[in-house]
C-alpha cells in the first residue's frame, strides 16, 4: 500500500453519510475517492462523467450539463471536492490569481464556482502537495469562502501529508490525522500558520478490500 | 421566410469599437472560432468580450482587441491555463469584470427576461464583492436575506457555433451540452450563428429538443465546417489536442508567436483550414 491510497481512502471518507447527492470530486485523487465511497459507505452518491451525463454502475443514468449544475449548486445537494492554489485557516481558498487582482503576478483559472459552491454547499479540498505556499496565512484573492466570512460549510482538507478540518470553537483548521508515516512536525513545517493538533491521530488505512477496489478503478496506476 | 446567409467576414463587420460581444462555448468547447478569427482579420477594437472563457479569449488577447474581459474562468480544459490570458492579466493589459461562472449565469437570465438584475447567493462573502466595488446586495421583501443582486449583462452582439442550422436561424446542438448559447443569443441585440453545415429545415432531424435556437433569436447564419476548431464540437469532431498544445506552446512563448501567426491566421479562414490539414 501506498501514501497516495490512503490519500484516495480519506477522499472517500469525505462523503460519510452524504446519502443521495451529487459528488463532484475535482482531479484524479478525489474521483477516485468519491467511487470508491460510491462501492462501499455510500452507494447512493450521484457522480457526473466531467461531462453533461451523470454516470451510474450500468451506465448514464441522468443528464446534467453545465447549466443544470448551476442548478444544484443552488439547491445545495452537492459535495464539491476542489483544488486550492492557496488556502488559509479558515478555509478561505484561492484558485483566482496570486498578487494584487488589478496586475496580478500569476494569472490563474479564475473564481470559476468557487463562491457560489462554498454559500450553498459542503465543500472539501484536495492539496497534492501539502506546502506553505499553499497554507498561506492570508489568501490573495478569496475565492471559495472560509468559516471566518458568514454560514459556510467547509467540511475537511485532504492533502498528501494529512487530514484537516475545522471542528475548532472558532471555526480555524485543526489537524485530524496525519498519514501513516509523517509526523505532526512535518505538517506543521509545511503550513504557514498555527494549527491545531490537540488529539491527531492516525490517517486510516485502506482494507484489503478497500485496495483491491481502487487497484480496479485505476487499472494504469494513473494515480501514482 | 429570411434567407440568412452571410460570411464571416460580414459577420465582423457589423462589430463596431468598444461594443460588447458574448461568445458561446464553454472554455475550449464549441467555440465559434471561425467568427472570432474573422475578428482577428477586422480593424475592429476595444472590445468588452463576455466568456465562459477559452482560447476566443486568448487569441482576442493577442490581437489587441479586448479592452475589458467578462469572465468566471479563461482555461483551454485539458491545459489548465490560456498563456496569451495570463500574459495580458499579468501586464495589466485589460480590465477585468470577473464573476463566480454562476453569476455569469444570471447576468446572462437577466438580460434575456430584459430584468436590470436577479438575485443570487454566489458571491457573497467572497472577493467577487471587493473586486467588483460597484456590484451591490439587495435584501429579500419577503424575509431580509441579504443576495447578491446581479447586474444584467447586455450584450451588443452574441456569436455561437452549433453544429448545424437552416439559412433561417433555427440552430440544433448534436452533442451533450448546450452548454448557455440560447441565453447569450437572447440577452444580445444582434446575434450571429455559425455552424457546421447549414441544411433544409427538414433536414434538422434528431431530437426536437436539440433544436437550441429558432430563427427568432438568430439574425444571421454562417456555414464554418471545421469553424470551432481547435476546439471540440462533438459528435462532428473532438478538440485538437495536438493543434491546442501547439498553440499553448506557441503563445507561451514570444519567440515563437509569430510563426504561428503566419502560418495560421494571416491567410484568412481557408488559409487556416488548409495549414491545420497540412498539420495532421
Amino acid at each position: 500500500m501506498s501514501r497516495i491510497d490512503v490519500c484516495v481512502a480519506a477522499c472517500a471518507d469525505l462523503f460519510l453519510g452524504a446519502g443521495e447527492i451529487l459528488a463532484s470530486p475535482m482531479g484524479l485523487i478525489p474521483q477516485l475517492g468519491a467511487k470508491l465511497a460510491r462501492l462501499t459507505s455510500e452507494p447512493d452518491l450521484l457522480m457526473s462523467d466531467g461531462e453533461a451525463y451523470l454516470l451510474g454502475e450500468h451506465g448514464i443514468e441522468g443528464w446534467l450539463p453545465y447549466r443544470k449544475v448551476f442548478d444544484v449548486v443552488a439547491h445545495g445537494r452537492r459535495h464539491v471536492v476542489m483544488g486550492a492554489n492557496q488556502l488559509d485557516r479558515f478555509g478561505n481558498q484561492n484558485i483566482s490569481c496570486i498578487g494584487d487582482h488589478d496586475k496580478p503576478t500569476r494569472q490563474l483559472l479564475g473564481f470559476r464556482g468557487a463562491p457560489g459552491n462554498t454559500v450553498n454547499h459542503r465543500t472539501s479540498y484536495w492539496v497534492p502537495k501539502h506546502s506553505k505556499r499553499v497554507f498561506v496565512p492570508r489568501v490573495d484573492v478569496v475565492s471559495g469562502v472560509g468559516h471566518d466570512r458568514g454560514f459556510h460549510n467547509v467540511h475537511r482538507v485532504v492533502t498528501d501529508l494529512c487530514v484537516l478540518d475545522f471542528a475548532t470553537p472558532d471555526g480555524s483548521m485543526r489537524l485530524v490525522s496525519t498519514h501513516p508515516g509523517v509526523t505532526v512536525e512535518e505538517v506543521l513545517d509545511n503550513t504557514g500558520f498555527p494549527l491545531d493538533v490537540g488529539e491527531a491521530g492516525t490517517t486510516r488505512e485502506p482494507t484489503p478490500q478497500e485496495l483491491e477496489l481502487i487497484d480496479k478503478l485505476d487499472p494504469d496506476h494513473a494515480r501514482h | 421566410m429570411r434567407d440568412k446567409r452571410m460570411s464571416a467576414a460580414e459577420v465582423a463587420a457589423e462589430l463596431s469599437d468598444g461594443m460588447t460581444v458574448g461568445i458561446g462555448g464553454w472554455g475550449s468547447r464549441r467555440k465559434p472560432m471561425a467568427l472570432v478569427r474573422a475578428i482577428l482579420d477586422s480593424p475592429v477594437r476595444d472590445l468588452t468580450v463576455v466568456s465562459y472563457g477559452g482560447p476566443d479569449v486568448g487569441l482576442l488577447c493577442a490581437a489587441g482587441k479586448v479592452r475589458r474581459l467578462v469572465f468566471g474562468f479563461v482555461s483551454l480544459d485539458s491545459i489548465a491555463y490560456d498563456p496569451w490570458f495570463q500574459r495580458v492579466r499579468q501586464q495589466g493589459g485589460i480590465e477585468v469584470r470577473e464573476y463566480d461562472e454562476g453569476m455569469l449565469y444570471s447576468g446572462l437570465l437577466a438580460a434575456s427576461h430584459r430584468l436590470p438584475f436577479l438575485p443570487i447567493r454566489a458571491g457573497l462573502g467572497s472577493d467577487v464583492m471587493r473586486v467588483n466595488p460597484d456590484l451591490k446586495t439587495v435584501r429579500s421583501p419577503y424575509d431580509d436575506e441579504e443576495l447578491v443582486a446581479m447586474p444584467a449583462l447586455q450584450l451588443d452582439v452574441a456569436l455561437i457555433h452549433l453544429n448545424r442550422a437552416d439559412r433561417h436561424g433555427n440552430g440544433q446542438y448534436l452533442g451533450p451540452d448546450p452548454y448557455f448559447d440560447d441565453l447569450f443569443c437572447l440577452a444580445a441585440k444582434r446575434r450571429f450563428l455559425s455552424c457546421e453545415r447549414i441544411v433544409d429545415t427538414a433536414e434538422l432531424d434528431g431530437p426536437p429538443q436539440s433544436l437550441l435556437t429558432n430563427r427568432m433569436m438568430v439574425d444571421g447564419v454562417v456555414e464554418t465546417p471545421n469553424g470551432a476548431h481547435f476546439t471540440s464540437c462533438v459528435p462532428d469532431y473532438g478538440r485538437d489536442e495536438k493543434f491546442q498544445r501547439h498553440y499553448a506552446k506557441s503563445a507561451a512563448d514570444q519567440e515563437l508567436w509569430p510563426s504561428f501567426v503566419d502560418q495560421f491566421l494571416s491567410r484568412g479562414e481557408t488559409g487556416y483550414q488548409l495549414a491545420v490539414q497540412g498539420m495532421s
